[in-house]
């Protein structure tokens, strides 16, 4: 039989650290107020009492903050599929006019930090009467650069032959992606869905400068202001804050290879 | 007999005029709202907010042009100047150690054992967790009164902290804080960096005697220096740029330790209404921004030589 490798011993420790604070927001959001209170507070819940997750979904709030955050997200992560896609194609495979210039001012846009932005975005939001609706939450985030430029980058280096033959037949360009190009696209899709996902779920800035009316936070939003607001209350917070985290960590778990190559491949390209 | 065919038919002087303009209104179909969303969304507030900073504006009412006074206010605003300093301390402790960091524990996970799916997985997980859950959390963990890092402590017979609430702490605890989130980072872009370390290069050191350490000093380390340099970019961009975790656990405080560039210029336009100066303040942390990129740009052209 093998020994086990000697490595475990530095490994293991690390990966706990790592690990050891979600397992407390975990512990922390099943413990009553009375435990938490305690002084000492106790490490280990004795009981799993639910009476915070009862509090946060009974607070008509955090549903439909959670409601508020899945919108958003579904939106934009739909609309750079869309855009991204056609966009992406477009300046892969079709010869047009000013296709170079676009793309190279689309990229070099990829460089301006948000800061710079947020001021007059915030302004045309107001002009377009959106500031203080999900709609201002939308538009900005419909579609990136990056998802252009990484479809783009798929769609280049997929082989022409495939496409050719339809170009005979007389399809339309439409089509063609749509019935040929995309089904080859899952890795281009995968990437493109996580990062805007992780992104856009994940937002705290821009929710903050362009909402006001708390039943249209979004949970990252929400979570902020109700532990402001709650904060002798921390099962409570802690039970939104296992709410707000979860659907990331499950799509995590599920989805961790798309997530990790999505991730790794912003930073090797880059 | 399909690619001869294409070939034909793709090639351009055979192409029909027609064809060629189609294709154009068909390309601009394609990327026309992406185009039109990101440059009006990026290009005219970039122009607006250089205008802005020359002018005093509170979002409501008319600008008054002011030529450069926002620019030299900025300069001699102890307060901008404490903001650099708190994101300069920041960025200088928080982006070689999560490198580093990411660099020695992406080595030790790159080995075939058991469960070493599970260790990459549970140093990567807090990368996905926003800044808004990260500040809450840690705000519990480390509140003076409930948290459990005083309890700890306590069982230990070491005397209670402040933490968020004691100046000399505060700013330190957010690299902390960061390090744990952002490392996992980093050793995800070396796990993927170190499959391209060729394998013979590694067994010709070896058999020329090299040791363990030489091996990773003078063979991986250096393979892997484009990956250094895109980490050392991306953290420093990410780092200069820190806000969230600020708002949620520290709103800039206590005694302002913690305000950082982004807190102020968040402050200035959505707090006390002076967008003209926030804008000049954005306009300065943006032009640094671009030198950091550009010359590493550069220092990487020169090391790809």
């Amino acid at each position: 039989m093998k020994r086990p490798s000697a490595w475990h011993l530095v490994l293991a420790p690390l990966a706990l650290l790592f690990a050891l604070p979600l397992v407390w927001l975990l512990l922390s959001s099943v413990m009553s107020n009375a435990e938490i209170n305690r002084f000492p507070p106790a490490l280990i819940p004795s009981r799993i009492d639910l009476g915070g997750y009862r509090y946060v979904l009974g607070n008509a709030l955090f549903p439909r903050w959670l409601v508020n955050s899945m919108i958003v997200s579904a939106v934009a992560v739909t609309a750079n599929l869309v855009l991204g896609s056609l966009g992406g194609y477009a300046f892969a495979r079709i010869r047009f006019a000013g296709s170079k210039v676009a793309l190279g001012m689309m990229l070099a846009t990829m460089v301006i930090p948000f800061q710079l932005t947020m001021i007059p975005t915030f302004l045309v939001m107001k002009q377009l009467g959106l500031i203080d609706t999900l709609g201002a939450l939308i538009v900005p985030s419909l579609v990136t650069p990056l998802a252009v430029f990484l479809f783009r980058q798929f769609f280049v280096s997929l082989p022409r032959e495939l496409e050719e033959a339809a170009v005979i037949d007389g399809c339309g360009r439409l089509r063609i992606l749509v019935s040929i190009v995309l089904p080859l696209a899952r890795p281009a899709l995968s990437t493109v869905a996580v990062l805007t996902f992780l992104a856009t779920w994940n937002d705290l800035t821009w929710p903050l400068i362009a909402i006001n009316t708390d039943t249209n936070y979004t949970l990252q939003l929400g979570l902020t202001t109700f532990q402001g607001q709650h904060h002798t209350q921390w099962a409570a917070v802690m039970a939104g804050n296992v709410i707000t985290v979860l659907p990331v960590l499950l799509g995590f778990l599920l989805a961790q290879k798309a997530f990790i190559r999505s991730l790794a491949s912003t930073g090797i390209k880059g | 007999m399909a690619s001869v065919v294409g070939t034909f038919t793709l090639d351009p002087r055979t192409k029909p005029k027609r064809r060629i303009s189609s294709d154009s209104a068909t390309g601009w179909a394609f990327v026309g709202p992406s185009v039109l969303l990101i440059l009006g969304l990026s290009v005219v507030p970039v122009v607006w907010s250089l205008l802005l900073s020359f002018q005093v504006n509170d979002l409501v009412s008319p600008s008054e042009w002011v030529g450069l006074a926002n620019y030299k206010a900025l300069v001699q605003d102890p307060a901008f100047g404490a903001a650099v300093q708190h994101t300069l301390l920041y960025t200088v402790l928080y982006v070689p150690l999560s490198v580093v960091g990411g660099l020695a524990i992406a080595i030790a996970l790159d080995r075939k054992i058991k469960f070493i799916g599970l260790y990459r997985t549970l140093v990567f997980v807090p990368f996905v967790v926003s800044a808004a859950a990260q500040g809450v959390l840690f705000s519990f963990v480390l509140d003076p009164e409930f948290g459990v890092a005083n309890s700890l402590l306590h069982k230990l017979g070491l005397p209670a902290q402040g933490f968020f609430s004691d100046p000399g702490q505060a700013l330190p605890l957010l690299v902390v804080i960061s390090l744990w989130s952002g490392t996992g980072f980093c050793v995800i872009v070396y796990l993927a960096g170190l499959q391209g370390v060729s394998a013979e290069l590694v067994e010709a050191a070896r058999i020329d005697g090299a040791g363990r350490f030489a091996v990773l000093r003078h063979v991986v380390v250096p393979a892997l220096s484009p990956v250094t340099v895109f980490l050392l970019l991306f953290q420093t961009i990410n780092a200069l740029q820190l806000f969230d975790l600020v708002f949620v656990t520290t709103k800039g405080g206590p005694l302002g330790s913690t305000t950082v560039i982004v807190y102020f210029i968040w402050e200035k336009a959505f707090k006390s209404f002076t967008a003209g100066y926030s804008a000049a303040a954005a306009y300065a942390l943006a032009v640094a921004l671009l030198v950091i990129g550009i010359a590493l740009q550069i220092s990487r052209r020169r090391a790809a030589r």
